[in-house]
């Protein structure tokens, strides 16, 4: 008899597609719709994520999250939820939004549609299995589907704004006949030190630059490749006939040079950017006076 | 293919006007030191602005040139390096300590003269 009992079941798993076990799935979800919205809303609050949100922005968020969810279920396509995600993080990123909170509030939705499968189904362990079997893996994958865009569409925002970065930053600028200023604000990494490189012997060149004053009060830091980059810069500006002043050196890039033992004779450093202009107009054989008694600083 | 070496005023000027082999570069070298007496020359120009490369070879060959040039009496300016060749020569350790380098022909020109002005003598090219 039980024998018999076990062979049905069987057969009756064997004939149930898990086509027809996710129909069941998403009217179940659609049924419950109001409620379980109302659950896992409530959660996201408990567990204090999207804190950058008010309470009905999360509910309206909610909302979309959870129809585009129990959609996806019903399709098993996610190009709809991808779109989705791209858009809901494009909207949420600006606000402070961290990863783990959409992971989390995804995870969190995950657990309270489960809870409520064994809630239907805990009279009938075969069937909740059966049912489990076909949500898990689609869950998993909805999950992944909005963290991974959710991290993609950061990455895209990190990469345009490095972008917009990279464009703004080594400005080569003729201050007088012969002598060229480069002002570098910001860290310099391996590639934005080639860019360096790149401009200012270029700007030697179409300039007939003598003198370049290479500024880096606003850089913090610099690690020893770059450091050697740097000193090479100055070596290659030589063998073009220019000399490279560099002024505005922090203690930390001072520690970084002395701890690559870089060469002091082929170094022309200067404590701030005036004094550079003022090394360079000196090496230009340029002296500068004031017209006006009065404007000469008092002594 | 020989370099050809030019006088003008009190000074040598030598343009490279394609790759050399290190053959060349010895000729240019053994060249240059021997006129630069038989001349009087104060000063040698050698103008690479050709080059697309240059290797330890010629690195070499261009500092023993300024450096014998200078024991016979003379000043020596390369002048014309690419902005590409300079930086992969530092890349390479090559950095010509020692000899004076310029922008150009005419850079070089007013590098010798500025260096030369004790002597009473002042050369310029026409513009």
């Amino acid at each position: 008899m039980a024998n018999n009992q076990d062979f049905a079941t069987i057969t009756e798993a064997l004939l149930e597609t898990s086509a027809s076990r996710l129909r069941e799935l998403v009217a179940h979800l659609r049924q419950q719709r109001a409620q379980l919205r109302e659950e896992w809303a409530r959660l996201i609050t408990e567990n204090k994520l999207l804190t950058a949100m008010t309470k009905e922005e999360i509910f309206a968020e909610a909302t979309s999250v959870y129809d585009n969810y129990v959609e996806a279920l019903e399709t098993g396509t996610y190009e709809a939820l991808q779109a989705y995600a791209r858009n809901l993080s494009e909207r949420i990123i600006p606000r402070g939004v961290e990863t783990h909170e959409v992971v989390g509030i995804v995870l969190l939705l995950r657990d309270v549609l489960a809870r409520s499968l064994f809630a239907k189904y805990r009279e009938d362990f075969n069937k909740l299995n059966r049912i489990l079997d076909a949500y898990e893996p689609a869950a998993n994958r909805i999950a992944a589907t909005v963290a991974v865009g959710f991290v993609q569409e950061r990455e895209r925002i990190i990469r345009e704004q490095q972008e917009a970065i990279r464009e703004l930053s080594t400005p080569v600028l003729q201050v007088r006949e012969r002598l060229l200023i480069l002002p570098i604000i910001g860290v310099i990494d391996p590639q934005r030190a080639r860019q360096l490189t790149e401009q200012l012997l270029r700007g030697i060149r179409t300039n007939r630059a003598k003198v370049v004053v290479l500024d880096i009060t606003g850089v913090p830091y610099i690690d020893s490749p770059v450091a050697n980059h740097l000193v090479q810069t100055v070596e290659a500006a030589r063998l073009l006939g220019a000399t490279v002043i560099v002024t505005g050196l922090s203690p930390e890039i001072a520690q970084t040079l002395v701890n690559i033992g870089v060469d002091l004779g082929k170094m022309n450093t200067v404590g701030d950017l005036q004094g550079g202009i003022e090394e360079a107009e000196r090496l230009l054989g340029y002296k500068v006076l004031p017209t006006l008694e009065s404007a000469a600083p008092s002594v | 293919m020989q370099v050809p070496i030019l006088k003008q005023g009190a000074y040598l000027i030598a343009t490279v006007q394609s790759a050399l082999t290190d053959e060349d570069l010895r000729q240019l070298r053994d060249a240059l030191v021997g006129q630069v007496s038989k001349v009087r020359a104060r000063g040698v120009i050698v103008d690479v602005t050709a080059l697309d490369v240059i290797d330890s070879f010629a690195t070499r060959t261009l500092r023993d040139v300024a450096h014998m040039i200078k024991l016979r009496g003379a000043e020596t300016v390369i002048v014309g390096i690419q902005p590409e060749v300079a930086f992969s020569m530092v890349k390479l350790g090559l950095t010509l300590e020692g000899v004076a380098t310029s922008l150009d022909l005419e850079e070089g020109l007013a590098y010798l003269n500025r260096k030369g002005n004790g002597s009473g003598y002042e050369v310029r090219t026409h513009r």
